[in-house]
């Protein structure tokens, strides 16, 4: 083989030579063989990633075609009747994730502010060890300590307490099950906090240094350097760090199962049993018998999915803009 | 303001940031506390080797499950990795425009959705067709999940093998995908595995995927096309159902599920154990 095909054909990815640089011929059969390899997985990644919005799409049609926009705004839940609408269990999904980015937001972006740039350096990889084990719990285990300890704790000390202080809200009002919006509220926290923690750390640690350092070199103390230098240029980063927790939020299905109390209600206090798009499928899905049915259960995975493809892609290019797309990604 | 108030503010933010930090931590300890604490009491050979029980007679174990996890995580494996794995080389090598910027965006969105959503689309892909819930269809729904970890991880790795590496094999006039499969793969190697690792120990503990594709059952898996147990499933059953043993079980379940998890992120972490720059 000639030494200016094999170069050609090595380095024309590398160059971005266009590939009519290489005559057809004297690419290796090899070479076409491993390209097509790579880029058929490729497409195969995307294929199923829009299979899995068709797919969804198409199980659901008869749903969709039955109630269309209803299936959203109504709020009767009725498998026997045949009658589907959806609006307790967005309302619940919606609910328990803003609950749990009002307490997540604030101890995780404080968290990633202390391990990025306030705490000594000495502490910082055990702790960011530590929240890395507490993203790897699976949902199911939070789940069981929800329903066995943090269920229980709540019911016999932290409602009552709120009942007496702040009972005149009609958010803290009704008995105290324990089991409830609240618990789902806050077991959400506790899974999405690890989420959020260690994307804004990494956003905050992509900014860089020359920011930190004209800040100081000014006079700034550390946290007016963090305040004015770093938060400042990572805003976008961090907004999509709170997106993406946002996205796990939404989706998450296991935990808040076990500690809602799965009953389609809309109820304005956070002491009554709710119910979420993902539980419905996690309860509902096996004892579905009808096509509607099934049809109906399919549709809210199919809102649940463009929720997050939405949440989660905004969350993406925000993330991006900060520390870059082959960085930034994980999490 | 004046220093000494300026001073002041930071020793109190810094204080705030490290309580929120503690704070952030505390669950874990709480939760791991309880699990070993109610967990170690129901562990015994038993549980490791035995079939459950039916409600009544105390117990039995989870061998099945541990089975039928370890098989799911293998057919996820075998869907998810060469995809993975041939993808985040395209995404580390090529110079393309549009395609790679594509390709990172879904997978990075695809990381996002909800489990629940892969169940639901091996569901009607894979139950649907074949009338009957089955291994084949958890597994499907499994290695959809582990499509973008294996991914994402995979390029930042592969981008870490110095070009010289590349440069040198291809200067001594091997094919492209000899530089490929034989060079850069292997370099990369400890790195990809991490990524596997990270994203088996994920998927080992993903339930909501597998309610109405494997569906779990209380024998010894019987094929490839019927339905199978898993841990995490099994966990949620003894969890929400009456019965006290079956508590007990539920704890001993989750502490060996979350010993399996941690230790599969630590092989993560050793694989590439000083072989990472700091980025």
């Amino acid at each position: 083989m000639a030494p200016d095909s094999i170069a050609g054909a090595g380095t024309a990815d590398r160059l971005s030579l266009p590939p009519r640089a290489i005559s057809r011929g004297r690419v290796a059969l090899g070479d076409r063989i491993y390209r097509a390899c790579v880029l058929a997985s490729v497409w195969l990644v995307l294929v199923l990633a829009a299979g899995l919005v068709t797919a969804l799409a198409w199980e659901s049609w008869g749903a969709i075609r039955a109630f269309g926009l209803r299936f959203l705004v109504t709020s009767h839940w009725d498998p026997v009747a045949g009658e589907f609408g959806a609006l307790p269990f967005i309302y619940g999904t919606l609910l328990s994730s803003l609950l749990a980015l009002l307490i997540a937001v604030p101890l995780s972006l404080g968290a990633a502010i202390f391990l990025a740039e306030l705490a000594p350096a000495w502490i910082r990889p055990p702790v960011a060890f530590l929240i890395e084990m507490l993203a790897a719990v699976p949902s199911v285990v939070y789940g069981l300590w929800g329903i066995f300890v943090l269920v229980p704790f709540l019911r016999d000390w932290v409602q009552p307490a709120l009942g007496r202080t702040l009972g005149f809200l009609p958010l803290f009002q009704g008995p105290p099950y324990g089991i409830g919006m609240l618990a789902a509220g806050l077991i959400l926290a506790i899974m999405v906090v690890p989420y959020i923690t260690s994307v804004s750390r990494e956003v905050l640690l992509a900014v860089p240094g020359s920011q930190r350092e004209a800040a100081l070199g000014l006079g700034a103390t550390r946290w007016e350097t963090t305040r004015i230098a770093v938060l400042r240029y990572g805003r976008s980063g961090l907004i999509g760090a709170i997106l993406l927790g946002l996205g796990r939020a939404l989706g998450e299905t296991m935990a808040v199962t076990m500690v809602i109390g799965n009953r389609p209600e809309i109820a304005a206090s956070l002491f009554a049993p709710g119910y979420t798009m993902a539980s419905v499928l996690a309860n509902e899905f096996t004892e579905a018998t009808s096509d509607l049915y099934v049809a109906a259960l399919v549709e809210i995975g199919l809102l649940l999915l463009l929720i997050t493809i939405l949440v989660n892609g905004l969350a993406r290019l925000l993330v991006w803009s900060v520390s870059g797309p082959a960085r930034g990604g994980r999490g | 303001m004046t220093p000494t108030a300026r001073r002041l503010a930071n020793t109190a933010v810094s204080g705030l940031t490290f309580a929120a930090a503690l704070l952030v931590v505390c669950p874990l300890l709480l939760i791991f506390g309880f699990l070993v604490y109610q967990g170690l009491s129901a562990i015994n050979v038993d549980f490791f080797l035995h079939l459950p029980k039916p409600v009544g007679e105390p117990g039995g174990g989870v061998a099945n499950a541990i089975v039928g996890s370890g098989i799911m995580i293998g057919l996820a494996v075998a869907v998810g990795l060469p995809m993975g794995i041939l993808g985040g080389v395209y995404l580390a090598e090529s110079r393309d425009r549009r395609l790679p910027w594509v390709l990172r965006f879904v997978a990075d969105v695809m990381n996002g959705v909800p489990s629940i959503v892969f169940g639901i689309f091996a569901y009607t892909v894979v139950v649907i067709p074949m009338r009957r819930f089955s291994a084949l269809a958890g597994g499907l729904a499994l290695g959809l999940i582990l499509i973008p970890i294996v991914l994402r991880t995979t390029e930042e790795m592969v981008r870490l093998v110095p070009s010289a590496l590349r440069e040198a094999g291809l200067g001594l006039g091997l094919p492209e995908w000899k530089v490929s499969l034989r060079i850069v793969i292997p370099a990369a190697r400890a790195g990809i595995i991490t990524g596997v690792m990270v994203a088996v120990a994920r998927i080992s503990g993903e339930t909501a995927p597998l309610l109405f594709t494997a569906l779990g059952n209380r024998f010894w898996h019987q094929g490839l096309d019927q339905p199978i147990a898993a841990l995490p499933l099994q966990i949620y059953a003894y969890a929400i159902a009456p019965y006290e043993d079956w508590h007990r079980q539920a704890w001993a379940g989750a502490l060996v599920l979350i010993t399996l998890v941690f230790l599969a992120s630590l092989a993560a972490r050793l694989a590439t154990r000083g072989r990472i720059v700091a980025r």
